[in-house]
């Protein structure tokens, strides 16, 4: 399944160990929360990148320690229509500042990227290649919100008093 | 009528057709024995037992395109081998509703 | 009336562009049915017996004459020249087909008319009370909270994809027209102690399966903490709300098996981390939206100006005046309900011709402004009492004067098995023919107030539990038979109806009815007495003995 990273389509860095593997000598590696925390110094000394997928069923707040180590965190999406992650990609950004890779998993479709990039999300396992292909299109198909979110967009109601004070300001 | 929307396991106690909506505009259609999709509730196949119905069901399903929610509706055979609509709620989906549309008639005061 | 700006525009656009784009995929098979439906649900598109059934949103129930003509619009030429107004303020159009729905979606964006999120699991039209604005004893405007809510929860990136369908009413007024009590949250404005603007907020009603009454969670919210009061609801709702059982999926569940103290906790704590962040609404923000509000210049007028003495003798239109006219907080106004509930019709439908010939008698009389009640009736909220002969004159003439309104033929009714798939038994033929059984005016005043609420299913679309009467179909072995309830109630003391015992067949419902208001009026302290009121004086018993001794 394409990963698109940084706008674009590009290679997984990440190898996906399962959980009784052996991490290799060097590269980045993914692992499942249950392994990962299990013995996350293991993990997190080897000074490689490390990424934990987290299920959507489980507090994010149990991540909380790791939070500042880890390259990436990857949450899931069992079903689109499963919208737990979106909470914890939020929480995730927006209350314990998390600055590494977020990158959603499962089933992930082009109709929710705007969705996900706003709720802080900024890699995506994308599920079908034509969706992949499409995501620079697609992410341009808003370009008004309602609502503030971490990702630094200006929402509506503040555009709408930034107009008024240019206004008045005779801008 | 309980809504076939609730099926779960699929039991044929008399002869039955499935049915579905055309995908692009709603309409209602019954599967035919040639695989395609008509309007005409007598163009359906009869299913008789919950094997055929099984297969059928699974067949027409495929058809994701042109047909959407396929399930299995029970018909009555009348004696020239026409085909009835089995309950009210087929009934109603064959001959559409049972009141008359507010717009073919002037309101009452 | 709020008026929408380029922003509110915009986002209405892009979306009909999204849904195009989706539609597109759809018919060229790039997107299954299993992936389009939740993005059709998004956008009003329902699919139903014999068709595609499309729900436009009427937020807060407020309208204005160029969008009730292109609500007309949509019903002749995509449509078979009706529309139905639902117990949410919204109208739905059953013959719609999902190839030209994004062009249907355009000719409505073009008056600001959108169907976003009136279906799926996300969170639907905040409805409100139809008179705000305009009665006496309200509050503030709820409306200007509910554009507020309309926005903030409008494409909301982390509540799209909710366990379940999230539904907001909001009240300014000691009498409830919202039905705040049965939605997921309900928010009674009012005002504390230091003359300050705030909510009780409840949450967790709901009717379907498993009903529930709301339950206060906080009693004062102040206004400038309801979008990051709602947040941290919804937030702990969509990460703890149950998904594994779509009938246990609804806040109300998660509300009983918390308990709402705990749940309460929960909100508070997730609640603090969040009250001074971005979503606290300062005085401009929300005078910014206030001031895009439009009111009428109302004239002084006098309370009884000549022509309505003159028009008292006629005994037609006193008898309409006194059953659909009532007060406005600005002197010599009214607000006058329009009836969509003739003897013998659907309830709750309007065709393209009186929905044309209805926006222009708003233009005359009310300001070009209309209003949609969760009751399924409409309303003009501005019309000057002068005017109301000439107005109920004109009604009269398009079948939009049936002076029945809250009374026993002023029925709820969901669309029931003649129209939606989820039904178990027909509902409108039941109400049509009770409302013959009390065509009879002068009766059915006699009678009083009496709300019967109709119910195809369990789903409860017809809020059958909170009816004075309630009538919900099921099924028993292939024929419709109905269960019938009384004493439920919506308003400010909401209650859920009891159940007066077995169910009963199509054909005799009508005749249970009858028997049933019979013994109301045997039984009433006084003419005064509302059917309501007896029931709860007199509990379900003489009742259910009157209904059940031949049966």
């Amino acid at each position: 399944m394409p990963l698109v990273r940084g706008g674009k389509i590009q290679n997984d860095d990440y190898v996906h160990l399962a959980d009784d593997a052996a991490p290799p000598e060097s590269g980045a590696v993914l692992v499942s929360a249950v392994r990962f925390l299990a013995d996350p110094e293991s993990l997190l000394q080897r000074r490689q990148k490390v990424g934990v997928i987290w299920p959507n069923n489980r507090d994010i707040e149990d991540l909380l320690p790791y939070v500042e180590r880890l390259a990436l965190i990857a949450l899931v999406f069992p079903s689109f229509r499963d919208g737990r992650a979106y909470s914890q990609a939020r929480l995730l950004r927006e209350r314990y500042f998390f600055h590494g890779e977020l990158r959603a998993t499962g089933q992930v479709l082009r109709d929710q990227f705007v969705f996900m990039l706003r709720a802080g999300f900024d890699a995506f396992d994308v599920r079908k290649q034509a969706d992949a292909e499409a995501y620079t299109q697609t992410v341009k198909r808003y370009s008004v919100f309602y609502q503030p979110t971490g990702d630094g967009r200006v929402a509506a109601p503040f555009r709408r008093l930034q107009l008024r004070h240019s206004e008045s300001a005779g801008l | 009528m309980t809504s076939p929307l609730e099926q779960k396991k699929i039991k044929i106690t008399q002869p039955s057709v499935v049915t579905a909506n055309r995908t692009w505009d709603g309409a209602v259609i019954y599967r035919t024995a040639t695989g395609r999709w008509s309007t005409e509730l007598n163009e359906a196949a009869v299913v008789r037992v919950a094997d055929e119905a099984r297969a059928l069901l699974a067949e027409s399903a495929a058809d994701d395109l042109g047909a959407v929610g396929a399930y299995i509706a029970p018909v009555e055979i009348g004696e020239g081998g026409d085909i009835a609509p089995g309950n009210l709620r087929e009934t109603i989906r064959a001959t559409g509703v049972t009141i008359s549309l507010p717009a073919q008639e002037p309101a009452q005061v | 009336m709020y008026a929408y700006d380029e922003i509110d525009r915009t986002l209405i656009n892009e979306r009909v562009s999204e849904f195009r784009d989706q539609v597109k995929r759809r018919l060229t098979g790039e997107l299954t049915e299993d992936e389009f439906k939740m993005l059709r649900l998004q956008n009003g598109v329902y699919l139903q017996l014999h068709a595609y059934m499309f729900r436009v949103a009427i937020p807060y129930g407020t309208l204005s004459s160029k969008q009730l003509r292109r609500l007309a619009h949509v019903a002749r030429r995509y449509d078979r020249g009706y529309g139905h107004f639902t117990t949410r303020q919204n109208i739905q159009f059953n013959w719609i087909k999902l190839a030209e729905l994004p062009d249907a979606l355009a000719d409505l964006a073009e008056v600001s008319i959108h169907a976003m999120q009136t279906s799926g699991n996300n969170t639907r039209n905040v409805t409100s009370d139809q008179w705000a604005g305009v009665v006496p004893g309200e509050v503030e405007d709820p409306r200007i909270w509910s554009e507020v809510l309309r926005q903030y929860t409008t494409l909301h990136p982390e509540f799209s994809f909710l366990p379940r369908k999230f539904k907001f009413a909001i009240t300014a007024h000691p009498h409830d027209r919202a039905a705040i009590k049965i939605h997921d949250i309900g928010l009674r404005l009012h005002k504390n102690e230091q003359g300050e603007t705030g909510f009780e907020v409840m949450v967790g009603g709901g009717l379907g399966r498993t009903p529930f009454i709301a339950k206060t969670i906080r009693p004062f919210v102040h206004g400038r903490d309801l979008l990051s009061y709602v947040e941290a609801i919804m937030r702990v709702y969509n990460r703890y709300g149950r998904r594994d059982n779509i009938y246990k999926a609804r806040i109300k569940i998660l509300v009983h098996e918390l308990g709402i103290e705990k749940f309460g906790a929960e909100v508070e704590e997730e609640w603090q981390q969040i009250r001074d962040g971005s979503l606290r609404l300062d005085d401009e923000t929300i005078e910014d939206i206030r001031s895009r509000f439009s009111y009428p210049t109302y004239e002084k007028l006098p309370h009884m100006p000549e022509e309505l003495r003159k028009a008292a003798h006629d005994p037609l239109f006193e008898r309409w005046r006194r059953n659909a006219v009532f007060p406005h907080k600005a002197t010599g106004y009214s607000i006058v309900t329009i009836s969509l509930k003739p003897v013998g019709g659907p309830p709750g439908d309007a065709t393209a011709d009186q929905m044309d010939a209805l926006a222009d008698l708003a233009d005359k009389y009310s300001f070009g402004e209309i209003r949609v009640g969760h009751e399924q009736n409409l309303a003009l909220p501005h019309v000057a009492r002068r005017d109301l002969p000439e107005l109920w004159k004109a009604l009269d003439a398009i079948g939009l004067a049936t002076p029945n309104v809250n009374l026993v033929s002023d029925i709820i009714a969901c669309p029931g098995l003649d129209y939606c798939s989820l039904a178990n038994a027909r509902s409108i033929p039941i109400a049509q023919e009770l409302t013959r059984r009390f065509a009879n005016h002068d009766t059915a005043s006699l009678i009083g107030r009496l709300h019967i609420n109709i119910s195809g299913c369990i789903n409860a679309c017809g809020h059958h539990h909170v009816g004075h009467i309630g009538i919900l179909g099921v099924e028993k072995n292939g024929e419709e038979f109905y269960q019938i309830t009384i004493g439920g109630r919506a308003d400010e003391k909401a209650e859920l109806g009891v159940l007066i015992g077995p169910a009963v067949p199509y054909g005799e419902v009508a005749d249970v009815i009858e028997d049933i208001v019979e013994a109301y009026l045997a039984l009433r302290a006084a003419p005064d007495e509302l059917f309501v009121d007896t029931v709860k004086r007199l509990g379900v018993e003489p009742f259910r003995e009157r209904v059940y001794a031949t049966r």
